[in-house]
């Protein structure tokens, strides 16, 4: 058996491209989950009844659905039921937002509830209104208890994103299966394409870790 | 000051308050001692409205707060609270702590309110504590930071909820000293303690309750001698 790992060298600019592209998604849908996961977070225990179901099935149908299956319908039944032709990455960067910040907002609503209740009662009895009691009291609080788990979820939206290929993304794992397409060899590109997604991945937890000690700086 | 009328408090089928009236005049220092479980904290929360009466009425400066109509945090931007295990909030330095409410919720100055906050520090002993973390400090200290940050409010009542309870025995007395500091100078004070001696020294009354009910309303001096209810008597007995 040979290997023609030089040969892949001429695709290297596809490769960059799909790295650069994976990068921004899952910054993105890092982003977007987190501030909405934050909202719904803030839903959850703000004891609105209302607004507490929509957070509560909002959180159980992302999470009790396969996430292609989200994709699928926001991508193709987006055009179908609005008129907007909506891009692939737009798509996807949505799913994934929106499929994150269901599972972003568990971890968010768990931290807020194990908050010290003293300091809910401190802020109040120095007559901190409820919002920025909430903001500036709890929440930063909250989001310390559960940064390891805020950094798993980005870490996972890294890996996930590979399913965005699936709507024609020209993420890392996209690139790859071009360069197949081209060259009829699966091994070499896809090889390329799991080690990138593994350095990529330890370069996370890496910063990762600095951010949690710089956190904890204050213990 | 503050007069509370009749105050009832239930906590499911928990009757904890039952009954109970006091007045507290300005600049008064009132001690409320009684045994774990006698609805002390209750009482005292129910003045800032950390807990609502479940029934009965609390007027402060002649202000009925418990009536639908009063603004809430507006009563309790006069009320400072020192709680058991201080409270201060962790992801904040000791400055950051004490201007907090002052900027935020008051609305001063920045510089003003780090100034008054320097101020204090310094009165309680702990200026050159003030850009640490509160993880930074013993408890004692702690215990003094949360209590110059209550004064940062500039409030006209102050209640402790054992402010010492939670302190290893040689932290005691810095606390209780800056405590005895503030007392009679003109702000009003309600000071929940299992610290006899303490009371009996700083308290103008005695404030003895037991199984939600104010047994004894009285000066040091007669509580401590001749207390009138049994209860009480049994109480002193085994904490002297
Ligand atoms: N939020 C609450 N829900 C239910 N029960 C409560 C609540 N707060 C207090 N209690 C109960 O009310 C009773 C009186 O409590 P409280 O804290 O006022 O007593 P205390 O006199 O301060 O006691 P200690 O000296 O132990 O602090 C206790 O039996 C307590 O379990
Ligand atoms: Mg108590």
């Amino acid at each position: 058996m040979k290997l023609y790992f030089a040969q892949m060298g001429q695709y290297l600019p596809v490769i960059f491209n799909g790295i650069s592209v994976t990068l921004k998604f899952t910054l993105f849908s890092t982003l977007a989950g987190f501030l909405w996961g934050t909202v719904l977070a803030l839903i959850k225990v703000s004891r609105v009844k209302p607004l507490e179901w929509f957070a509560r099935i909002y959180t159980s149908i992302f999470r009790g659905t396969p996430l292609l299956v989200q994709l699928f319908l926001v991508y193709f039944a987006t055009p179908q039921l609005t008129g907007y032709s909506i891009t692939s990455l737009q798509a996807s960067i949505l799913t994934f937002g929106l499929n994150s910040a269901a599972y972003i907002s568990e971890a968010l609503r768990g931290g807020i509830v194990s908050v010290d209740r003293g300091q809910y009662e401190a802020a109040m009895a120095l007559g901190v209104p409820y919002r920025q009691m909430m903001f500036d009291i709890i929440f930063p609080q909250a989001l310390k208890h559960v940064l390891p788990a805020l950094v798993n979820e980005s870490i996972a939206l890294l890996k996930e994103s590979s399913l965005v290929a699936m709507i024609g993304v020209t993420d890392i794992l996209r690139g790859a299966q071009m360069i197949q397409n081209i060259t009829y060899r699966a091994f070499e590109p896809l090889i390329i394409a799991a080690a990138i997604y593994y350095v990529l991945v330890m370069i996370l937890t890496m910063l990762a870790n600095r951010l949690e000690r710089w956190v904890r700086r204050s213990d | 000051m503050i007069r509370v009328e009749n105050i009832y408090k239930k906590f499911g089928n928990l009757e904890v308050l039952k009954g109970i009236s006091l007045e507290i005049k300005k600049g008064e220092v009132v001690g409320i001692i009684g045994p774990s479980g006698s609805g002390k904290s209750t009482l005292l929360r129910c003045i800032n409205l950390l807990e609502y009466p479940t029934s009965g009425k609390i007027y402060i400066k002649d202000t009925d707060i418990t009536s639908s109509k009063v603004d809430v945090l507006q009563v309790r931007q006069n009320i400072g609270m020192v709680f058991q295990h201080f409270n201060l909030f962790p992801h904040m330095t000791v400055m950051e702590n004490m201007v907090y409410a002052p900027v935020k919720v008051k609305k001063l100055q920045k510089a003003q309110a780090e100034k008054t906050a320097m101020e204090l520090l310094a009165r309680v002993g702990l200026q050159d504590k003030a850009n640490e973390y509160p993880g930074k400090l013993s408890g004692g200290q702690k215990q003094r930071v949360a209590i110059a940050r209550s004064l940062a409010m500039e409030p006209e009542i102050m209640l402790f909820d054992e402010p010492t309870s939670a302190l290893d025995p040689e932290m005691v007395k810095e606390v209780l000293q800056v405590i005895k500091s503030l007392a009679h100078t003109g702000i009003t004070m309600a000071l929940v303690t299992h610290e006899m001696a303490f009371a009996r020294e700083v308290a103008d009354r005695i404030c003895f309750l037991d199984e939600g009910k104010l047994l004894e309303n009285t000066t040091p001096a007669e509580f401590f001698s001749s207390p009138k209810s049994e209860r009480a008597r049994h109480f002193l007995e085994k904490m002297l």
